[in-house]
Order: C-alpha cells, then sequence, then structure tokens
C-alpha cells in the first residue's frame, strides 16, 4: 500500500544565559562535576526557585521570530516522575498555558518554500547527566552529575505538517538558523545544547485521520534524525504491509547499527501529573514588554532573504538557501565585499561550496576555503589566469588544502593555455584526426562545432582559453 | 466510591511507595471522604470564574541573570548516600 508520511519534531534548545532558569548557579559547560549545584538546584526541600527574567526575554524573542501569540498570563507546572538525573522528583516545565502558541516557520523542500506550523514555544529546565564507567570496575552504577540541573531550556513543539525525512532535515536547520541569528542558543547538536525529537506515523494516501506514532529518541545530528526517521518509514511499512499494528513506543536510535530499537520498561511512567508549581508565581507578559522585544530582534532569516533579493538580484531560492544560517549569509556578504559581482558568487557558493559541505556533513564554520580565497580565485578567472571549468578543480584542491589558489595553479600547472600559437597547433590537431567530421561540417552540420571544442578542451586538459578556442575555430572551419 | 483501590496502587507505584492490602483498602476510603468533601464546592456557582493556581495574587517575580557562587561539591555530596568521583552515585540505570 501507499502511506503518506507525518512527522512531527520536538526541540529541546539551551538558552545562552550565564546563570540558571531558578538559581544562581554558572550554566558554564565542562565544569568539574557538581560544582555548579546549590540547594535550589539540588532540590532541596524548603528552597524556593525565582525565574530568571532573560530567560523569559530570550523565550520571548523564538516566539515573536517564529511568528507565535504570546499568552499574556502563563505559568509554570510540575512534571513528576523518578529518574535519577532529576533530584526534585519533578522538572519545571510549562504544561497548561505556555508563553507562545500557533507559530509557523518556512523551509525550503523541494526547491520550494513550505510553512510548518509550530504548536507551542515554552520554558523549562534541564535535566543532570549520567555518567558511566564503561570498560571499567563499576559497570554496575550510573554517576550523577547536576551541574547541568536546572539550565534554561525552551521547548519547541511543530505541528505534524512534515513529510519527509528530507524536511525534518531543514526544518531544523531553519530553526536552528533562527536561534542562532537572536542569540539565543549555540545550536550544537553533538554538545546537547540542541537536542530533537520525533513523532512519526504513516497513513493510507487519502485517510484523513492519523496513523499510531512512534516516539524517537537519541539522534545528535541532521543527518542522524534523518536517517532514524528513514529507517522508521521501512520499518512501520512492513508492518503495515503485513497486516501488523504499529505499536506506540518510544524508539532509541542507535547510529552505530543504525536501527530504532524500543526502549521497554520505561512506558507505564508516562502519567506525569502535571500541577501549577506552587514555588512560582504566574507571568504576566504585557504589550509593551512584547512590543521592546519586537524592537530588539535582529534582522531575521526572512527579513535577510528578502534583502539578499532585493540587493544583490539574486533569485529567491538562492536567497532563502544563503540566509537559513546567520553564518553563510556572513560568509557569503563578506565574499560579496571582496568580489563584487553577488551572482557569480551565489553560483559557486550555491553549486559548489554547499554541495561538497553537504558531502561531509559539514557546517560552514568548518569551510576550509576561506571568502579570502574564493573571492581570489574569482579574480583569476576574470584575468584569465584560469579557466571557469579549471577553476573547478582549483576549488576543490582548496576545499582539501585549504592553499591559495594561486599555489595551486602553479603547483599543478593549470595556468590557461592564452598563448594562440599554441591553440593552433591543436586546433590543427583535432581536424586532422577527425576528418570525417570535418567534412560532415563542411556540408551544414554545423552541430559538430562543440564536438571540435569539446575534442580540444580534451587535448588540452581544459586548460586552453574558450574564446580563444571559439575563434581560431571558426576562423580554420569557415 | 470515588477512589478504587486498584487507583491507590497506580499512584503508590508511580510514587514508589509500597502499602500492605489493609493500608491500601483504609487510603482509598480516606481519599474517598477527602474527595467527597470537596464536592461540597460543587453547590457554589464558579460560571466565570478562573480556576485558581496560587493563593497570592502577585505576578512576575524575577531575578537578573547574574552568577552567584555554588556550594563545594563535597557540600553538594554531604546528603547522598552513596558517592564517588564527585558524583552521586546509583545502581546503573541504562543498560
Ligand atoms: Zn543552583
Amino acid at each position: 500500500m501507499e502511506f503518506e508520511v507525518i512527522i512531527g519534531l520536538e526541540v529541546h534548545a539551551q538558552l545562552l544565559t550565564k546563570s540558571k532558569i531558578f538559581c544562581s548557579c554558572s550554566t558554564a559547560f565542562g565544569a568539574e562535576p557538581n560544582t555548579h549545584t546549590c540547594p535550589i538546584c539540588l532540590g532541596m526541600p524548603g528552597v524556593l526557585p525565582v525565574l530568571n527574567k532573560k530567560v523569559v526575554d530570550l523565550t520571548l524573542k523564538v516566539a515573536l521570530a517564529t511568528h507565535c501569540q504570546i499568552a499574556h498570563y502563563s505559568r509554570f507546572a510540575r512534571k513528576n516522575y523518578f529518574y535519577p538525573d532529576l533530584p526534585k522528583g519533578y522538572q519545571i516545565s510549562q504544561y497548561e498555558l505556555p508563553l507562545a502558541e500557533h507559530g509557523y516557520i518556512e523551509i525550503v523542500a523541494n526547491g520550494e518554500s513550505k510553512r510548518i506550523g509550530i504548536t507551542r514555544v515554552h520554558m523549562e529546565e534541564d535535566a543532570g547527566k549520567l555518567l558511566h564507567d564503561e570498560g571499567g570496575e563499576d559497570v554496575s552504577y550510573s554517576y550523577v552529575d547536576l551541574n547541568r540541573t536546572g539550565v534554561p531550556l525552551i521547548e519547541i513543539v511543530s505541528e505534524p505538517d512534515i513529510r519527509t525525512p528530507g524536511e525534518a532535515s531543514e526544518y531544523l536547520k531553519s530553526l536552528r538558523g533562527i536561534l542562532q541569528y537572536l542569540d539565543v542558543c549555540d545550536g550544537n547538536m553533538e554538545e546537547g545544547s540542541f537536542r530533537c525529537d520525533a513523532n512519526i506515523s504513516l497513513r493510507p494516501i487519502g485517510q484523513d485521520g492519523f496513523g499510531t506514532k512512534t516516539e524517537l529518541k537519541n539522534m545528535n545530528s541532521f543527518k542522524n534524525v534523518q536517517k532514524a526517521l528513514e529507517y522508521e518509514i521501512k520499518r512501520q511499512t512492513n508492518i503495515l504491509d503485513g497486516g501488523d499494528k504499529v505499536i506506540q513506543e518510544t524508539r532509541l536510535w542507535d547510529a552505530a547499527k543504525g536501527v530504532t530499537l524500543s526502549m521497554r520498561g520505561k512506558e507505564d511512567a508516562h502519567d506525569y501529573r502535571y500541577f501549577p508549581d506552587p514555588d512560582l508565581v504566574p507571568l504576566a507578559v504585557n504589550d509593551k514588554w512584547i512590543e521592546e522585544t519586537k524592537k530588539s530582534l535582529p534582522e531575521l532569516p526572512d527579513e535577510k532573504r528578502d534583502r539578499f533579493v532585493k540587493e544583490y538580484q539574486i533569485p529567491e531560492y538562492d536567497a532563502q538557501v544563503l540566509t537559513t544560517s546567520k553564518s553563510l549569509a556572513n560568509y557569503y556578504e563578506e565574499c560579496v565585499k571582496l568580489y563584487p559581482n553577488p551572482k557569480v558568487i551565489s553560483n559557486w557558493v550555491m553549486v559548489e561550496l554547499l554541495r561538497r559541505l553537504k558531502t561531509d556533513d559539514r557546517d560552514i564554520e568548518e569551510c576550509p576555503v576561506s571568502p579570502k580565497l574564493l573571492a581570489r580565485m574569482l579574480e583569476m578567472i576574470d584575468d584569465g589566469t584560469i579557466s571557469g571549468k579549471i577553476a573547478k578543480t582549483v576549488f576543490e584542491d582548496m576545499y582539501l588544502t585549504g592553499e591559495a589558489p594561486e599555489k595551486i595553479v602553479e603547483k599543478k600547472g593549470l595556468l590557461q593555455v592564452t598563448d594562440q600559437e599554441e591553440v593552433v597547433e591543436v586546433v590543427e590537431k583535432v581536424l586532422a584526426e577527425n576528418p570525417k567530421e570535418v567534412e560532415n561540417y563542411k556540408k551544414g552540420k554545423t552541430k559538430l562545432f562543440g564536438f571540435f571544442v569539446g575534442q580540444v578542451m580534451k587535448e588540452t586538459k581544459g586548460k586552453a582559453n574558450p574564446n580563444l578556442v571559439n575563434e581560431i575555430l571558426r576562423k580554420m572551419l569557415d | 466510591m470515588k477512589i478504587t483501590k486498584e487507583e491507590v496502587d497506580k499512584v503508590a507505584k508511580l510514587a514508589r511507595l509500597g502499602f500492605t492490602e489493609e493500608e491500601k483498602e483504609k487510603f482509598a476510603s480516606q481519599l474517598n471522604s477527602i474527595l467527597v468533601y470537596f464536592d461540597n464546592l460543587g453547590e457554589l456557582d464558579t460560571i466565570g470564574i478562573e480556576p485558581t493556581s496560587h493563593a497570592s495574587t502577585i505576578s512576575n517575580v524575577f531575578r537578573d541573570d547574574k552568577v552567584e557562587s555554588s556550594i563545594s561539591k563535597e557540600e553538594s555530596l554531604l546528603n547522598a548516600p552513596d558517592g564517588k568521583r564527585d558524583c552521586f552515585r546509583v545502581p546503573r540505570i541504562i543498560e
């Protein structure tokens, strides 16, 4: 049977505050275990949590940037469950009355832009970390470090509007881009400051109601999210095709084995008995606060995209791709400053650079080709040092070695052949070797012109100046 | 009966508490009388009144985003029944 895939994503992002959400302990990463703790985040009896105002400010920014409606009145709730990384026995979160609801973000999917709804954005505290002595003497214990306990998080829940693993990945990139533009989260998936869980179900095409979903966890990169979803689509398709039913459960992605595995045992705990936290007073956000936050927002991806289209005269699709991440947009504008031909830069970044980064699953920050090197290479095309075709070889080499284009051209002998005599010699050779084609050409098969150009380029390993080749061929054939 | 023995069972399990059969019977009946007592509130007309979540009417109590000194890790671990390597130690939780 043909199925439609329904995906919704839940993102947890660590907010860039100095102190925790309800106490004054530091949020700095990498400290010695349990040195950033106090009676409040340790969950001692009788303590009083007090909300960090910066957390609200940052969450408001995210809510406004994702076009959410802001609740004038919102409150915190206790989510009750037992786990060793949660010293209080409950997590302070928002349940009813979250700070923001009903927003959306725009993504690019299959060359078109698509809106993905945001169900809600709320604030909560992070849990601690469990460490294990793998292969050591103490394998039968878990070690608990509570430094992360109480670090502020925002949870952003999407509507089930996502239809493919590719769209899921685009959504995450766009969302992370927005958080980075706003400077509210560093977006590091490997370090866990940007985490994603996915809900996925299948339904026969044409059916209105949703099928049974599973929840996927433990995916710590965009690529893993995509792979886990692809695996789960296959798994659920097989189950449904076999006439069986999908079981609603949480499954963990095992990146090493490339499978999702059922997380048995934790299921019966899904009764969190939420209730309003009596220690925290309600939060009231008035219009003035919202307006002030709006004014403080930087240029966001959507706005930057529109500006790029206007200012640089590049296609909307290119502008959308270039502005998804703040760093990529900065890279592009840096290049344009050095080499003021926005369209040429856009082509190189969109085609060569992004393709290369995608192959290696790398971010622009890790790109070995700096704007300076790229601009220098483009100048070399303009001044005739290299041909456009050879430039691709130079680019690949720059990407691999990070060396300057001049050096690569010299090292590999890629200088463009602009010497008239040298080209004439090659053209003569090509014509002599292909008498049949020459005859046909002279009989009127003028399409063969391209064949001769190709042969000359092949003979010179792409180094001949194409204009010169055209000119000489015309002279000798016509 | 508003609360059955099975519900007491479930809540006890969620709270990691163990009770004898007699205790469960007793708590079921006690919880019932509490809930029956709360039913008295049903006699009041509460249409148009927002549910109360807090006894006081204040809102927006904040602190600034400032780091102040935490307690030492030794103090942190002082109440822990088992600690090692600056960490709280518990029976292994993930296989
Ligand atoms: Zn603390």
